[in-house]
Parts: C-alpha cells; structure tokens; sequence
C-alpha cells in the first residue's frame, strides 16, 4: 500500500510505545501529546535513528525496518526527511548549496542539483537568500530553506518535528501558510508532531493524539479538536473537559454532581466540554438563568492574549474534577474580583454553552 | 568595534594588569634580548653557512612531512576518539595527552627502546634502522606535534556535535559523503590552526630528536640542534640561527594567524 504504514513497540524502562500508524499517500497526520507521550520515539523509529523492539515501517510499499525479517534500512536509504525545530542549514554552504546537497548526495550532478534546488527555494519563497550563507538569514528564512533542503531529497515521508516551535511570533503564521502550501502543492505525505493545535489545523488532514504511548484519539483534525475525549486533547484545544456518564439532562460525574447541558448519551461514558470564555467567575454564589456552579479556588492566573486565564483548583474535600477547570476573564474582571492564587470562587458556566459527547473507545489505532 | 563605540564596558580590574605586563614581558624580552645580542653586520654569512643552510632545510622537510603525517594519522584519530562509541575511548583519549606532558626526552628514550636494534619492535624488524636517521626525525616529530592537532580537532568535533551528522544522512548521504561534505568543513578552522601548532612544535622539537635520531650534521641534525652544538663553540652563530628560528615562527603565524588561530577558541 502507498503511504507510511508502521506498527511500532518500543519498551523503556517504565514506558512502552505501542502505536499503529497509517497515512495514506499524500496525507498530513498530525501527532499530538503531552511530553513523555512517546511522539518523539515515534520520530526516531520513523526516521531510522531508533530500532523499535517489535516493529514494521514500510513507506510506499518499501519496507524500512521490520523486526521480524530483520530488515533495517540505514536512514541514508530511508527516503524520510525530516524537518526540525532547528533548521541546521550546514553553515559553510550557502542556502543553494544546502538545498542541492540532498540531490548531489543522490548522485545528481552539479548542475541539475542547482536547478532542482532554485525550483525548490522559489517553492517556499526563498529564491532571493540562494547565495546567503545561513548566518545571514533570520530564523524563519532558515526554516523556509531547510523546508526547501528536505523536500529536494524527495522524501517519501515527511516528518515535521514541531517545525514552529524555536521561530518568533510573526514569522509562525507566514511559515505555516508556506508549509500548507507546498505541502499541497506537492502531494507529499507527512507526520506533523507539534503541541499547537493551530498548527495540526492548519496542516493536518487527521489527528492522532499519543498518551502514555497510545493512540488515544484518531479522527479528522476539526472533529477531534472540537470534541475532545481526553483531558490532554482538551487542554490543547483550550477547552475545559469534565468527563463522566451521560445522563438526559447532561453529564453526571463521578460523584454525582450535574453538569447540565444538551441531552447526553444515557449511561454511556461522556465527556462535558466548554470554552474558558464561556465560563464566569463569582466570588459569591450566582443565581438566574439554568447555569452550573461549581466551587472551586483561584490556582494561578496567566496572561492570555488579551485576557488573564483563570486556572482553578478543588477546594478542600470537594469533587477533584474542578482542577485543572479554566475561565478567561478581563483584566479588569480580575481586579475588581480582587482574585489571587488561594481565592475561593464559584465558576459559572450555561447549559446551552456545554456540550457533551461520548468519551466511549477512543480509536485506539 | 570600532573607535566609536560608545557602550560602557565593564572595567578590567586595575590589578590585573601588573602581571598581565610582567606576562607579556616574559615572552617579549628575551626575543628582543636575542635581537640586540645579535652582530647584525655578519649575520648574513652565517645563517648563510653550509651548516645552518642544511640544518633549515632538513628542519623544514622533516617538520613539512612530519606535519603531513599528523594530519593522515591524527586527523582520522581525532574523528575516532570524537564519534566511536567504543568503551575505552575515554581512556584512549587520556593516552593521547601523553606526549603532551612527557619531558621530549623521556619520548625519545621511549622511542629508542621501541624502534632501537634491540627495541621491542626494531628487534623484529631486521636490516631497517630507524635511529640515527632522518626517518627518527620525523618519528621523533610526529610523536610530540600530533597531540596539538589531535585535541584540537576532536575539541572542534565534539563541538560541532553530530546533528548536522544527522541531518546530512536523513538527505540520502552515505558516510563518506557526510564525512567529506559535512565533517570536515565544518571543523576545517580547527584542523587549520592544529596544523600550525603542530609544524611550529616538529620545527622547535629538540629533546626527543637528540635522544633518539642523534646529530649527525645534514641527516638529523635539524635547526635547534645546530643551536645547542653552536652555542658550545660559537655564540655569535647560535644567536643568529634562533633569529633564524624567531623567523620562521613569526611567518608561520603570521600565514596562518589570523584565520586559523582565530577559529579555535
């Protein structure tokens, strides 16, 4: 079958990677989870770097490792690129020199190596730095080019290892467009693994999200970004996740608190989520319309954008569930609620601003 | 930075440049000390001697071969010693140092009972003789100037570290292209000023040469041994040499200064 095609199991000491990947030829699969979730095993695995203890990875139909046969092509011979966080322009070549360096290495001659890499640095807009060295370039001119070096290997797999992540704020958004484009553009099938769910929008066609080295959730990126089954996909997707049974009014938690929303699935496992901006803060008890309240006290505040997130805590003895619960308010919210770490409150949130959906057997690959 | 640059700096403690002075004394002085002994007027007819002619031109082959050979041999141990994941590497080196750190003429001794007639190695190797011969020379050379290169370029490779190593081979480059494309180049400042410390040590070596290559004039008798004989028996010519020497040194930096030296840090 064309695309990547991987089964990989990986024991550490007291960590086991055990995942099944597929994406299809010409697919994005995004790769989402919290540190120590295994994402990065998976890379090395992938690239070559890391022999899995039980394992396949054939790309396009050609085998690349396979335990049991004991095949394990080098990663010279892989056809895998991969684009980091860091760029690593090899310093002494100017930017054209690293783009045809895949080529020559595939025994391209010198000239034609030149002209594949001009085409490939006027693809992600950086024909005008081909005879810059990379000290000269800034960090998201660097990345354009080293976008530009691994497609001219003409990869078969492309992984993408939080590419963003080490440029500054304005130069993510311009990079990422240049990505999606040639990522289209080119037909190219990639692994993104990143932490920012704009990225895995922006690029991904599906998103896989690891936990504890599993395949937690699978699905296409908007459906599992917006309905959210675990915690860890929620937080980032910057929603609040409570998770617990259906029930025809809501959701009920495990200690038979209601949180009452749009009818749930009845019995089945769920999961309540809402926005932080939905989510009010009082320092006494609310009253009016259907709302839910739960008690909770001030655990941090972090700036965010243009408001200040509320992270709350359990109050003592109360349901443990409330921690972790977000609400963005103003900064002026903030002031005139006097709130400070250790400020008991009461989060506020409508029904109609909670929705529910089955947590039921996450795909689990 | 130029004359205008207008930031405070932080300022050198005052009391450092008392023996900052004293330091720059001790390595300027004695050359001019060696200048102004020097009888300028005969200078010329005797650095232009039938000895010191041989003695400067064997000391520049055997130093120029000498340096060649620290850089076949000592180049590819660095990369060795820098990459291989071997267990005793660390050990290894250790041991590399130790040329460093020996008194020459302990390394000549050294050299003599492993290469001599009756040497652990020389006693098998019948009708070679090593001692004595230009070939010590350059032996003798080689053993004292390739730890200069050798530290160097592994402090450079280990530098560099291995992710560009890494990038290379995710390209489709197989070893000895990365090695030739990215290695290399990258650590190329290092290998530069290794190579000139590594000449400049064979053309001043003397202790392990002596003890093990002897001084016979136009065979092993290199620059600073014509010196020591000299100063026996002939001051003036002594004097003149090291100027000799005080020369070829300064050209040496001079030439390889200030790109070379500048890349090791």
């Amino acid at each position: 079958m064309s695309g990547l095609s991987a089964r990989v199991r990986v024991a550490r000491d007291r960590f086991t990677l055990d995942v099944a990947v597929e994406v299809a030829a010409g697919e994005v699969v995004a790769v989402l989870g919290p540190n120590g979730s295994g994402k990065s095993t998976l890379l090395g695995v992938l690239a070559g770097l890391l022999l899995p203890d039980q394992g396949r990875v054939a790309v396009d139909g050609r085998v690349l490792t396979d335990t049991a046969t004991g095949v394990r092509l080098p990663p010279a011979r892989r056809g895998v690129g991969l684009l980091a966080q860091d760029a690593l322009l090899f310093p002494h070549l100017t930017a054209l020199a690293n783009v045809a360096f895949g080529p020559r290495a595939a025994g391209v001659r010198r000239g034609r190596a030149d002209e594949v890499a001009r085409h490939r640095l006027a693809e992600v807009g950086a024909a005008e730095f081909a005879d810059r060295k990379p000290a000269a370039l800034s960090g998201g001119q660097a990345q354009r080019v080293a976008l530009a070096r691994a497609l001219a290997a003409e990869p078969g797999l492309l992984l993408l290892d939080e590419p963003f992540a080490a440029l500054d704020v304005d130069a993510t958004p311009v990079l990422r467009g240049v990505v999606r484009r040639v990522l289209a553009a080119t037909g190219r099938t990639a692994l993104l693994v990143t932490h920012d769910p704009l990225d895995a929008l922006a690029l991904a066609d599906r998103v896989l999200v690891l936990a504890d080295g599993r395949v937690v959730e699978d699905g296409p990126t908007r459906a599992v970004l917006s309905r959210p089954r675990t915690a860890f996909t929620a937080r980032v997707a910057g929603l609040n996740l409570v998770s617990g049974t259906g029930d025809p009014a809501g959701l009920r938690t495990p200690d038979g608190t209601l949180v009452a929303a749009a009818a749930g699935p009845p019995g089945d496992p769920a999961v309540a989520v809402f926005r932080p901006a939905d989510v009010a803060v009082y320092t006494s008890p609310a009253q009016g319309s259907p709302r839910n309240v739960f008690a909770a006290v001030v655990a941090a505040l972090e700036p965010h954008g243009d408001t200040v997130r509320v992270r709350a805590a359990a109050t003592p003895g109360g349901p443990a569930w409330v921690t972790g619960l977000a609400a963005d308010l103003t900064p002026a919210a903030v002031a005139d609620l006097a709130l400070e770490p250790g400020t008991p409150v009461h989060l506020s949130v409508k029904a109609a601003a909670v929705a529910v959906h089955p947590a039921g057997t996450a795909a689990a690959g | 930075m130029s004359t205008r640059d207008r930031r405070v700096r932080t300022g050198l403690p005052v009391l450092l440049w008392v023996p900052a002075a004293v330091a720059l004394a001790l390595v300027v002085l004695p050359v001019i000390g060696l200048v102004a002994r020097s009888d300028l007027s005969s200078l010329p007819a005797r650095i232009s001697s039938p000895g010191a002619v041989a003695a400067l031109g064997l000391s520049l082959r055997t130093a120029a071969l000498s340096t060649v050979l620290c850089l076949l041999l000592g180049g590819p141990l660095a990369v060795v010693l820098a990459r291989s994941r071997v267990p005793g590497v660390r050990v290894l080196r250790a041991v590399v140092l130790l040329p460093l750190v020996l008194p020459p003429v302990v390394g000549g001794l050294a050299l003599l009972y492993l290469l001599g007639r009756g040497g652990l190695l020389g006693s098998h190797l019948p009708g070679i003789r090593i001692p004595y011969t230009t070939a010590a020379v350059v032996i003798a050379q080689v053993f004292v100037a390739m730890p200069f290169l050798v530290v160097g370029l592994e402090g450079a490779l280990r530098t560099a570290g291995e992710r560009y190593e890494a990038v290379a081979t995710t390209l489709g480059a197989r070893p000895w292209t990365v090695f030739r494309r990215v290695t290399v180049p990258l650590v190329l400042p290092a290998l530069g000023s290794g190579l000139v410390l590594s000449f400049a040590r064979a053309l001043g070596e003397f202790g392990a040469t002596i003890t093990f290559a002897g001084s016979l004039e136009g065979v092993t008798r290199t620059l600073p041994l014509q010196v020591y004989l000299l100063a026996e028996t002939d001051v003036d010519g002594a004097v003149a040499l090291s100027l000799l020497l005080v020369v070829v040194a300064v050209a040496v930096i001079a030439v390889a200064r200030p790109r070379a030296l500048r890349g090791q840090r």
